[in-house]
C-alpha cells in the first residue's frame, strides 16, 4: 500500500475520466490521473504511482533510482504484483475476482 | 529488468558514513526519530545501523498505517462484513492483521465475501460488477493513500453509486509526530521526516516541530544515500545548534506539496475530534472523518458499527515499541508467540513494522553496507 512505483506514461487514454496508460517494468496498467491535475503530466512523463493513483511527476532518472530502490528493498516483485492487480481497464478486459 | 543487489554511489556512501562521524560528538547520546515505516524498512534492510556510530539511535516511529490501527477497529469492519450482502474490499496490506476473532483472511475462510483490492477504485468495479450486494472499501493510510480515496468517493458520489461506502480510518501524521514530542518518557534530538506522505503535505506542515519545539526534521527519500545524506542534516543542525525544515527528497517532494491532493481531501474529509493510535491511545484531531456532504457513502452511518475497543495482547508490548521504549527484540513474545508468519501484534504483520522488519532482516542476514563489497558495484 505504501509502495511508492514508478511508472512511464504510454498514452493518455481518457482526459474525461482522467486516465492514463503506464508501463511498469514491463507491465502496462491503467493508472488515474486526478491527483496531478494542477500539473499534468503528458506522454513519455514519468509518475510515482501509489494504490493506482499517479501521485507526482518524477524526471526519468528519478524513477530509475525509485526502481532500484524497490529492488534493493526486495519489493520489486509486490510492485508488479500491485500493479498488475489495477483493475482499472474494463471489466470485459479483465474480471476483478 | 535485472533484479540485484546492489548499492549505488559507494565512494559516496563511504563518504556520508565518514562525515556522519566526524559530525558526531561522541560525549553526546543521539536519538533520531524515523517516522515513515517505509524509512524503518529500508534501515533494517540495508543494515545501516551498522554503519553508523553506537551513540546514534534510530528510533522507529507512527508512520506505518497498519501497524497503528487499533485492533476494534478492524473488528468494526469486519462486522460490517458479517451482514448479509456485503462485501469487505482492503488492501493486501490489511488481510492477515488480527482482530480479536481472527484476520479479515480468517473471515473470510469462515464465509465472509472478503476481497482484496489494490487501488480503492477497484472497489467501485467491484460495486458495479456486483449490484446485488454492497461494497464496503475498508480505507487506511496516512496522506499517501487519503488523497486517492478521496478521489474515489468524489467519483462514488458523481456517479450516483449507491452500494458503495468507505470505512473510513484514515490518520493524519502531524498529530501523531505531536503526540510523541509531548509524551514525557521520549526523548528525541531531531526527525528523519516521511517521504510520500511529504509529497501529498509538503514541508510547511513540520515548521512547528522546528521553531516550536527546537528539533530539525529532514524530509528524506529511501534510498540508503538518501538515509544517510539526511542523518548528515540532522548532525549539521544539530552541531550548530539550529533548528530547521530541510528536504533532502527535493527531487520528489515539492516544499509546498501537491494541491489537488490537498484540496480533494479538503472536500472530502473533515478532522475527527479524536481518534484512537495503536500504542499512543487517543489524540486529538489525528485522523479523517467523511464529510456530511458524502455521509451516504461513510459506512460508519450507513451501518451500524458497534465501536469496538480491545485491549492488545497484553504479553505483546506493541505500545511500547511503537514509541521506541523497547527494541522489539525486548518485547516477551518476539520471534517466540509472535512471528510474521502467526503475528500476535501489529507491528509484525506488516513489512514496514519494525518488529517485522527486525525479525526478517535479522535472521535473514542481507547484504548490507558493511559487508557489500562497495567498491566492487557502480
Amino acid at each position: 500500500m505504501c509502495l511508492a512505483i514508478p511508472g512511464k506514461i504510454i498514452e493518455i487514454t481518457s482526459d474525461a475520466t482522467r486516465s492514463a496508460l503506464v508501463d511498469v517494468m514491463g507491465v502496462r496498467r491503467k493508472v488515474d490521473l486526478g491527483l496531478l491535475q494542477e500539473d499534468k503530466p503528458k506522454t513519455g512523463d514519468w509518475v510515482l504511482i501509489h494504490v493506482g493513483f499517479a501521485m507526482s511527476k518524477i524526471s526519468e532518472e528519478e524513477a530509475l533510482d525509485q526502481m532500484h530502490t524497490l529492488q534493493m528493498l526486495g519489493e520489486s516483485e509486490a510492485a508488479i504484483e500491485e500493479v498488475r492487480g489495477y483493475g482499472l481497464e474494463d471489466l470485459k478486459e479483465k474480471r476483478i475476482t | 529488468m535485472k533484479f540485484v543487489d546492489e548499492f549505488r554511489n559507494p565512494e559516496l556512501i563511504t563518504k556520508t558514513a565518514e562525515e556522519i562521524r566526524r559530525l558526531t560528538d561522541p560525549q553526546r547520546h543521539y536519538r533520531l526519530m524515523e517516522v515513515c515505516g517505509g524509512h524503518t524498512h529500508a534501515i533494517y534492510r540495508f543494515g545501516l545501523k551498522d554503519v553508523l556510530p553506537e551513540n546514534i539511535d534510530l528510533i522507529h516511529g507512527p508512520g506505518c498505517p497498519v501497524c497503528v490501527l487499533p485492533m476494534g477497529r478492524i473488528d468494526d469492519g469486519l462486522s460490517i462484513a458479517a451482514q448479509p450482502n456485503v462485501i469487505f474490499a482492503a488492501f493486501g496490506d490489511m488481510m492477515r492483521v488480527p482482530g480479536a476473532h481472527g484476520s479479515p483472511l480468517e473471515h473470510k475462510a469462515r464465509g465472509a465475501d472478503v476481497r482484496i483490492v489494490y487501488s480503492p477504485t477497484d472497489a467501485i468495479k467491484l460495486a458495479k460488477a456486483n449490484p446485488g450486494k454492497h461494497v464496503m472499501f475498508f480505507a487506511i493510510g496516512f496522506e499517501t493513500t487519503a488523497p486517492s480515496t478521496a478521489l474515489t468517493l468524489q467519483r462514488a458520489k458523481a456517479e450516483g453509486l449507491e452500494n458503495f461506502s468507505v470505512f473510513c480510518n484514515h490518520v493524519t501524521i502531524i498529530p501523531a509526530i505531536r503526540a510523541i514530542l509531548d509524551s514525557p518518557d521520549m526523548r528525541l534530538d531531531g526527525f528523519i521526516g516521511p517521504g510520500h506522505c511529504s509529497t501529498v503535505i509538503g514541508c510547511r506542515p513540520y515548521e512547528w516541530i522546528a521553531s516550536d519545539e527546537g528539533k530539525p526534521i529532514v524530509v528524506c527519500g529511501f534510498e540508503p544515500l538518501d538515509l544517510l545524506q539526511s542523518i548528515v542534516m540532522l548532525l549539521r543542525q544539530l552541531k550548530n545548534g539550529e533548528a530547521k525544515v530541510e528536504n533532502q527528497y527535493k527531487r520528489v517532494v515539492p516544499w509546498e506539496g501537491n494541491r489537488a491532493a490537498l484540496k480533494a481531501m479538503n472536500e472530502v474529509f473533515q478532522l475527527r475530534p479524536y481518534f484512537e493510535w495503536r500504542g499512543l491511545g487517543f489524540i486529538s484531531q489525528s485522523a479523517l472523518r467523511i464529510r456530511d456532504s458524502y455521509a451516504q457513502w461513510d459506512a460508519e452511518r450507513r451501518f451500524n458499527v458497534p465501536g469496538i475497543r480491545i485491549t492488545d495482547p497484553k504479553a505483546a508490548q506493541c505500545g511500547e515499541v511503537l514509541k521506541g521504549v523497547l527494541q522489539p527484540a525486548q518485547c516477551k513474545l518476539f520471534a517466540q508467540e509472535c512471528t510474521p508468519e502467526s503475528p500476535v501484534g501489529a507491528l509484525m504483520v506488516s513489512s514496514e513494522g519494525s518488529c517485522a522488519a527486525f525479525y526478517n532482516y535479522q535472521h535473514r542476514k542481507p547484504v548490507t553496507i558493511s559487508n557489500a563489497n562497495l567498491a566492487a558495484v557502480v
